[in-house]
């Protein structure tokens, strides 16, 4: 898929590129969209021992504007997948999804039929966390690789 | 069937013999709890009667269940609790599997308001003179009954909408 | 502003219309015990949607409340928004394997919710608990109790403007979930009753861990106390707020603390004991008040209680089995399953058939969870799937009663009053 931009593939779009993903991996700020058990975790990981904003992510935006990458923590409800659409569709560009604990990634235990099986299905996820409840170590482990994401796979060309 | 029943409950079970004998169809324990049957049409009454020569002023709970007999399908249960006596009793009612009705008892205890629309969402017995039978749980929109034995665990496909995975440019947002 | 003019904006949602119909339609029918004014020519009075999803709302729960400025004329709740069918799967699952779901009910204390299924359990099919195992449950409720309240304490002081509660208290709830972890594997949602008894004995360094958070726990409680108690601010933003009448408290079904603020010692704990509750000393802290205030006594007097009844366990805690030994009603221990064949066999029966109760028969069995009465409602067929689970949530009485609290109070407000009530959306759209 050809990107044509008008700086092309040169050293100094390469540096923006460095300079602009480094300071975005390093400032995630996160969206929770807390529904379930998995937002207690999410708040553990907020909370003082395992300290979220040590990795920049310094403050939960409750607001999708002003945030970065979605949290979807907790099992998705048919009802609420409207609802969550919406928020997500309000975030600006550049975003990215985390989609926490087994619920969020595939409907978990819950094989029934309340439950979408699985925040993809209508959310272009970046992150599986694993885990009913996950750790917070283990979400932890999933915005580093986000940050990860960012850094590697993020071009500034991309922001149109 | 002997029974074994502390004082208070007695003398509710007698008070319900002499006063609504034509409604009362069985009185029978299980597992310790007491359970007593009426006819549908009778449950108003029976239940005003309970708390006010009885004291049964805390409504817990209303219970939808489906028997999944040919005759008289689906049942209705209150959880109705005495503080003064300390007891906990139980009134059935059993009804109809086509169109099932009982009227509401949001006049006896308010807090009949919400159980009700729990129970006409999960089985769609309707409450007549309920004063605002909407859905519970599932949206509006849903046609059918979920706890129903005959509803799938799964869902049925399609019943129930979910949101694009593409950004909807008719949305205003 | 009618249901039509709402319709015809652009902004209407293009999902589930008959049910924002219907919600809009019930919000403008519902009377309100609030004076209205005369028609106002600044045109404040609106339709305000306050979720699902909202930072303020402890999960997802929606209120559409119609206001005039800044004071709310009606509210109506609309819950759903994380139901899942859970009776529905109960019907489909032997009696423990339902156990995680009971787990992830109530999340904030998912101990209670165990214990609360394996007493409903245990009273259908006429099981008995070891005297040790009962204690061990007993502790493991009363420290869900404690966690729930220090998340509520957390997120309503927080939403009250005092952030740095948050963090203390979770930095107390850690400490708790380090308890769970040595306990049975898991921090929060460990489902560590089994129907019968127990999972596992408590480790050695399990009681000390306890032993040593009931030492040091007082001193925090009292810590906030003194924050709090005299705190001008917390006082005017909570005094007043959100009033429950103690005549109106029993009769739209309210329970848990939210009753007891209102005057009424009901407490399941001393109404029907159960688990050796009626071997422990304790009160029931009542008030009489019923505002947000109330609650809030409530709720920190019931953790002082907490720790009470845990040192009363701890000391009298006997020695002995943690699971009946009974093979058609609890599973065999480790040691027989890989040790002996019929313990093998035990155990291949449990997982495959379960517990069968009597057929026909029904029972139900309420437990004090911190939100209130959790209770289960089972009807048995004699196999081991429950024929019928019913869940008697106590969000789900709370929120009910919330609707009508919520009339005359402030839009700012409102987060405090839901943060009173303590509503759990995974307990009440089960």
């Amino acid at each position: 898929m050809g990107l044509e931009n008008s700086f092309g593939d040169s050293y100094l779009t390469t540096k923006i590129d460095t300079l602009v993903n480094w300071a975005r991996s390093n400032a995630v700020w996160p969206m929770p969209m807390g529904l379930a058990c998995c937002a207690i975790e999410m708040m553990a990981f907020a909370g003082p021992k395992y300290d979220s904003s040590r990795f920049g992510s310094e403050v939960f935006r409750f607001s999708p504007r002003q945030s970065d990458v979605m949290i979807v923590a907790g099992w998705v409800n048919y009802k609420m997948a409207h609802a969550i659409r919406r928020v997500w569709d309000q975030m600006p560009d550049p975003k990215w999804c985390i989609a926490m604990g087994a619920c969020a990634s595939t409907g978990g235990m819950h094989r029934c039929y309340g439950v979408v099986q699985g925040c993809d299905n209508f959310l272009p996820v970046d992150a599986y966390v694993s885990g009913c409840p996950p750790r917070p170590d283990a979400l932890m482990h999933a915005l580093l690789e986000i940050q990860d994401k960012i850094r590697t796979e993020h071009s500034v060309t991309l922001d149109s | 069937m002997a029974l074994d029943l502390s004082e208070p409950l007695q003398k509710v079970i007698d008070g319900l013999a002499e006063d609504f004998s034509d409604a009362l169809i069985d009185v029978y324990q299980s597992s310790g709890d007491t359970f007593v049957r009426i006819k549908p049409e009778a449950n108003v009454e029976v239940c005003r009667y309970l708390k006010e020569e009885h004291h049964f002023i805390y409504l817990t709970d209303v219970i939808g269940a489906d028997r999944f007999t040919s005759e008289e399908r689906f049942e209705v249960i209150y959880n109705l609790v005495s503080l003064r006596d300390r007891e906990r009793l139980f009134v059935k009612a059993w009804l109809e599997e086509e169109s099932p009705e009982i009227a509401s008892i949001t006049e006896v205890w308010e807090s009949a308001n919400w159980f009700e629309r729990q129970t006409y969402d999960m089985f769609g017995i309707n409450f007549t003179n309920h004063p605002d039978l909407r859905r519970m749980y599932m949206p509006e929109d849903f046609e059918y009954y979920p706890l129903r034995k005959e509803f799938p665990l799964l869902g049925i496909p399609g019943s129930i909408e979910l949101p694009s995975s593409t950004p909807d440019s008719e949305h205003e947002i | 502003m009618s249901t039509e003019d709402i319709s015809k904006k652009k902004s209407t949602p293009t999902f589930f219309k008959e049910h924002q119909k219907a919600l809009y339609k019930a919000l403008e029918d519902k009377n309100t015990s609030i004076e209205f004014r005369e028609k106002d020519p600044l045109g404040t009075d609106m339709v305000l949607n306050l979720g699902p999803q909202h930072p303020a709302t402890h999960g997802v729960l929606r209120l559409a409340l119609q206001i005039d400025g800044e004071t709310i004329e009606k509210a109506k709740l609309d819950i759903g928004y994380l139901h899942r069918g859970v009776e529905k799967v109960a019907e489909n699952k032997t009696f423990q394997e339902f156990m995680p779901y009971t787990d992830r009910m109530d999340y904030l204390s998912p101990y209670s919710n165990n214990v609360a299924f394996c007493r409903a359990v245990e009273k259908i099919a006429n099981v008995e608990v070891p005297e040790r195992a009962n204690y061990i449950r007993m502790i493991g409720c009363e420290l869900a109790r404690i966690s729930s309240h220090l998340l509520w304490l957390g997120t309503m002081v927080q939403d009250a403007g005092a952030v740095s509660y948050f963090l203390w208290t979770f930095r107390e709830r850690e400490k708790l979930y380090d308890i769970f972890d040595q306990i049975g594997g898991h921090r929060f949602t460990i489902s560590h009753a089994r129907i019968g008894g127990v999972a596992n004995d408590l480790t050695d360094s399990a009681m000390a861990m306890i032993k040593e958070f009931v030492n040091t726990f007082p001193d925090e409680l009292d810590a906030w106390h003194k924050t709090l108690d005299r705190n001008r601010i917390f006082f005017d933003r909570n005094e007043g707020v959100g009033v429950l009448k103690t005549e109106n408290a029993l009769e739209k079904g309210a329970t848990g603390p939210t009753l007891r603020g209102s005057g009424y010692a009901y407490d399941v704990r001393k109404f029907k004991p159960y688990s050796k509750y009626d071997e422990v000393e304790f009160q029931v802290p009542t008030r009489l008040e019923g505002d947000n205030l109330a609650r809030y006594y409530v709720r920190m007097e019931e953790m002082q209680e907490s720790i009470r009844i845990i040192r009363q366990c701890l000391d009298k805690l006997p020695k002995g089995p943690v699971r009946t030994d009974n093979a058609k009603q609890a599973y065999p221990s480790k040691d027989e399953v890989y040790y002996s064949m019929e313990g093998m066999i035990h155990d291949f029966m449990m997982t495959d058939t379960g517990i069968c109760p009597p057929e026909g028969s029904e029972s139900f069995h309420s437990i004090e969870a911190p939100k209130g009465e959790l209770g289960f409602f089972i009807q048995s067929d004699g196999t081991g799937h429950p024929w019928r689970l019913a869940i008697k949530s106590p969000s789900f009485a709370n929120l009910q009663v919330l609707e009508k609290i919520l009339d005359g109070e402030m839009i700012a407000d409102s987060v405090l009053i839901i943060g009173g009530v303590d509503p759990v959306m995974g307990d009440s759209d089960k």
